[in-house]
């Protein structure tokens, strides 16, 4: 595959993915669950990932982090962050640089923290294993994070079972700014939370990383909540990034008929009264994805050319920092999607 | 204190279920402990002494049911236990059962102790690397070796290393031309004899500990917070022990008190396989020849083992698992 | 659905054999050995080691032991199977029953259950196996009398995780009858359990009841392997060089346990498939299986942990 021009060429990206692929191995032979990813960060930038449920969005995170299992694994590409490319960094740097630079937050607190250690205990796991303070300054350093989410410092010595839902979130968030890292990559973490408790935690983390400056890869299924918050928003369908720019530009004209069947499902809550859209149809099986673009079975607009020509991540001409992988944005000899989609050749 | 409440109440509970049903059982069978005494004893004791002895367990067919249930109840808790009215006619049970358990608790108690340990500590090492070629045919064999008959295995190895190799003893537990006491030549021949009956129970057990452990540490192994302390940076055995392992044991403590009663279940056969004198070996010969008093005594105190370790399993757990405090 | 999981796993499919070859030999001992050979008294000379005319050699009274083992096998099935049978039956009745009613009931149920969960089983039955004498359906009923309570944990533990799902609620809304739910719905989804249950007993029910036959608590006059390994014991049979007297029953048990223990290890590995040998598994299936799942759980999880 040749590589895919991007917009602009980040020298100072603080994250930069190239060409991951992840690959799962199944009995039936290896499964694609990445195929190709591109993604940049920039210093301080906010990035969303959205998609279905089984596009792939958290084994890139995990892949990304260097914390997927077998029989995840990656099969190609880079993940070069701080100039390091952590697939083939020797396990002592990368462990360095864990928590220091790159932080993970994860779904469900209830099942990230340990449940048999006090919050404050795990605090201290994370510094000590950086670190040689003493018991003063863990204590420290500890309250002043938990004072940065809105949690007591008493609740040090609780345990996550003591601590409702929302405040779980909050103290593994706070848990990640131990060390206030560059990167906080963050794998749904309102997921499990109601609409109010998820947008005060999004208005918080918001608000956390203009104080403190860090980065954020937040990967959810549910578009309209981080494009509140996101500077660039990335698109997944079935292991590939469909679309990638910035928020405003892809929320507001979605170049990729997946986006747009996306934003069109989440209508407007002020706005006109528009027919509920879903998208028919269920997300490919990686292990034998459709011919052509692999959006084609379900897309609303697929010509016959979608049905055999996979298109690539183009760069798009009107707009040069969106990128689309779609057939309709090809530089040379782009195909028209202002029909409706022809009928279905073959399954 | 409401937990603490609750355990002691159903440790007394069961205690009770156990002591009444040890004393109806013989009562409701068929078979009159009278008439299989004196078919026992055939002229040795005057009709006085046979009913003395009879009433010393608690068996006085004049007095009404209540009452002998009572007295039996009492008896029990007090430790009079009575005489034995079997092998050894006579002999004050408590003399029997003390002399008895020392080797009881010497090998069955130390045996699965050292079985939980290592098999715990095998199983967490085997779960935590997975896929390797251990792990292909490790499971399977041990499911095999953990349910083979202990008695068998005991015969086996009494072939092959006593008959066949005359390496090890096969039968008691020391070398009876020794004279007891803390010699070298005594405790040479008393571990000397328990190596086989150890290590058929060691063999048999272990299995068991190290898959349900294995079991446990896959799962926990899975859970987001292993994961979240890879993320951490933390090193890899920190988080075996520290975070798999500490989670994945819990279920295994309280499954080692309930094992408990298996192994000393078990461990009858070892010991009569081994003619090893404990107090299953006792139980045995208390039983062939209908030996009330010592059956007893020995049905209480092996109910007894069982809770105390249960009680004992259960403030483990609380300590351990600070979720396990709010559940009271 | 089962079966075909069950086939395709390697260790269930030992297991199953095991068990097929002993069913086979159990249904039909005719065709493969004579009872006369195994029951006579001095049909043959004694004490004879393995040859082709005595497979396994004979025992100290002239019996051929390939034959007693024959004959046996049907012996140590029926129990294994009754036993198992109604111990998982009981298992089954009390465990959902105080799962479902509840309340009193249930915690009257469970102190049961957990009493006789505690009694050491074996000094149990050995004392009611001496009382209560020495025929094959004593045997059984002592076995499932100290094997169910077990079961019935178990039971009660997966019936209370499943009485709040939501299809029995839905079952309930449509105004189904109590015992049409626990039949007809909840019961289903426990098959994997109940059939495990019955595999467990039926494995405990088999080295049980052999124990109780070695120290002579069985019917000593049957081809019982329990039994045999008795006779073997008492008459000295290792002192005496015939090995294969001992070997021999003690085989075929481990081998009929190990059948049992193997099937039942299937079905904890096709109920919990984390357990399965990593490199054969689908795992993107379940992944999104699991994704999916969360997707659903996390609508309701989020009123339970809201702030």
């Amino acid at each position: 595959m040749t590589p895919t021009s991007r917009p602009s060429e980040d020298t100072a990206a603080l994250l930069d993915v190239r060409d991951l692929r992840i690959v799962y191995d199944s009995p039936r032979g290896p499964v694609e669950a990445c195929s190709g990813v591109n993604l940049t960060v920039r210093p301080g930038e906010f990035v969303g990932i959205v998609g279905e449920s089984g596009c792939g969005k958290s084994t890139l995170l995990f892949g990304i982090a260097q914390l997927h299992t077998a029989p995840a694994r990656i099969a190609g590409g880079e993940v070069r962050f701080l100039g390091e490319d952590l697939v083939t960094l020797p396990p002592k740097e990368l462990n360095d640089l864990r928590w220091r630079n790159l932080a993970v937050v994860m779904q469900s607190a209830m099942n990230a923290l340990n449940p048999v250690r006090t919050i404050g205990d795990q605090f201290e796991d994370a510094i000590l294993a950086h670190e040689k303070w003493s018991d003063e300054e863990i204590r420290e350093r500890s309250a002043e994070v938990l004072r940065l989410v809105a949690i007591d410092p008493v609740h040090l010595g609780s345990y996550p079972h003591q601590l409702s839902g929302g405040m779980r979130q909050r103290a593994m968030i706070a848990m990640a700014l131990l060390f206030t890292p560059d990167l906080i990559v963050m794998d749904e973490p309102t997921s499990a939370l109601d609409v109010v408790a998820q947008r005060s935690l999004m208005v918080q983390i918001k608000e956390l990383q203009q104080k403190l400056g860090f980065a954020v890869v937040f990967v959810t299924h549910d578009m309209s909540l981080v494009s509140h918050f996101s500077d660039r928003l990335l698109v997944m369908y079935a292991g590939q990034v469909v679309e990638f720019g910035p928020t405003r530009t892809v929320f507001d004209t979605p170049s990729h008929p997946y986006s747009r069947s996306l934003l069109d499902a989440f209508p407007s809550i002020r706005g006109p009264k528009v027919p509920l859209l879903g998208i028919p149809g269920d997300p490919p099986n990686l292990a034998d994805p459709p011919e052509g673009c692999r959006f084609n079975p379900r897309c609303p607009v697929a010509q016959e050319a979608c049905r055999s020509e996979a298109p690539e991540l183009y760069t798009l001409e009107a707009s040069p920092d969106v990128q689309s992988r779609c057939l309709a944005h090809r530089p040379t000899d782009p195909i028209d999607i202002s029909s409706p989609a022809t009928e279905v050749t073959a399954s | 204190m409401r937990f603490v409440v609750r355990r002691l109440s159903m440790f007394l509970f069961t205690l009770w279920a156990a002591m009444t049903l040890n004393f109806f059982i013989p009562r409701f069978m068929p078979g009159n402990p009278v008439q299989a005494l004196q078919a026992r004893i055939r002229v040795k004791e005057s009709p006085a002494a046979l009913a003395s002895i009879l009433s010393s367990f608690g068996y006085k067919p004049n007095a009404g049911l209540v009452p002998q249930y009572l007295t039996y109840l009492k008896d029990m808790l007090t430790g009079q236990w009575g005489a034995s009215i079997g092998l050894s006619l006579g002999e004050p049970v408590r003399d029997i059962i003390l002399q008895a358990m020392p080797w009881t608790l010497g090998l069955i108690g130390l045996t699965t102790v050292i079985a939980f340990a290592l098999g715990n500590v095998a199983g967490i090492v085997a779960g935590w690397r997975r896929g390797g070629t251990l792990d292909s045919w490790l499971p399977s064999t041990l499911v095999v070796t953990a349910n083979l008959p202990y008695y068998w295995v005991g015969m086996l190895l009494i072939l092959l290393f006593a008959t066949t190799l005359n390496w090890l003893p096969a039968d008691f537990n020391y070398d009876p031309t020794i004279l007891p006491g803390f010699s070298p030549g005594f405790v040479g021949s008393v571990l000397q004899h328990a190596v086989l009956p150890a290590f058929t129970l060691l063999v048999t057990s272990i299995g068991g500990w190290i898959l349900t452990m294995r079991n446990n540490m896959i799962t926990t192994v899975a859970e987001d917070y292993v994961r979240m302390a890879r993320a951490k940076g933390l090193a890899d055995r920190r988080i075996m022990f520290g975070y798999a392992a500490r989670n994945a044991m819990l279920p295994n403590i309280s499954g080692f008190a309930m094992s408990l009663g298996f192994v000393l279940s078990g461990s009858v056969l070892v010991e009569y396989v081994f003619n090893y004198p404990g107090l299953g070996y006792q139980l045995l010969n208390a039983v062939d020849n209908n030996d009330y008093p010592l059956m007893q005594v020995l049905f209480m105190l092996y109910t007894v083992a069982v809770l105390v370790a249960l009680l004992a399993a259960d403030f483990f757990m609380v300590w351990l698992d600070p979720r396990a405090r709010e559940k009271g | 659905m089962k079966f075909a999981s069950l086939v395709k796993n390697r260790k269930a499919l030992i297991g199953l054999i095991l068990f097929g070859i002993t069913v086979v030999v159990s249904l039909f001992p005719g065709l493969f050995a004579s009872q006369a050979d195994a029951d006579v008294i001095g049909a043959f000379a004694p004490n004879l080691g393995p040859s082709t005319a005595h497979l396994l050699g004979t025992t100290s009274y002239g019996e051929d032991i390939f034959s007693q083992l024959v004959f046996g096998a049907r012996q140590v099935l029926v129990i294994a199977l009754a036993a198992g049978g109604f111990a998982t039956v009981l298992s089954v009745l009390i465990g959902i029953t105080a799962a479902y009613l509840g309340g009193v009931v249930d915690e009257f149920l469970s102190l049961i259950t957990n009493v006789v969960l505690i009694l050491p089983t074996f000094p149990l039955m050995i004392i009611l196996a001496r009382y209560a004498g020495t025929s094959n359906w004593v045997m059984i009923f002592v076995l499932v009398a100290t094997g169910w309570s077990y079961g019935a944990n178990q039971m009660r533990a997966q019936a209370l995780s499943l009485r709040n799902r939501d299809f029995l609620e839905a079952a309930r809304v449509r105004g189904e009858r109590r015992a049409y739910i626990i039949l007809f719905e909840m019961m289903p989804t426990m098959t994997s359990l109940i059939v495990a249950n019955f595999l467990g007993s039926a494995l405990y029910s088999v080295l049980a009841a052999s124990g109780l036959q070695f120290i002579g608590l069985g019917n000593r006059s049957s081809d019982s392997w329990g039994t045999m390994l008795y006779w073997a014991d008492s008459q000295e049979a290792l002192q005496a060089g015939n090995a294969m007297w001992i070997i021999a029953p003690g085989l075929a048990i481990a081998v009929l346990s190990a059948a049992f223990a193997l099937m039942n290890y299937a079905f904890d590995e096709i109920g919990n498939p984390a357990l399965r040998p990593v490199r054969r598994k689908d795992l993107r299936k379940a992944k999104k299986a699991a994704e999916t799942l969360e997707e659903k759980g996390a609508g309701h999880d989020a009123y339970v942990e809201a702030v």
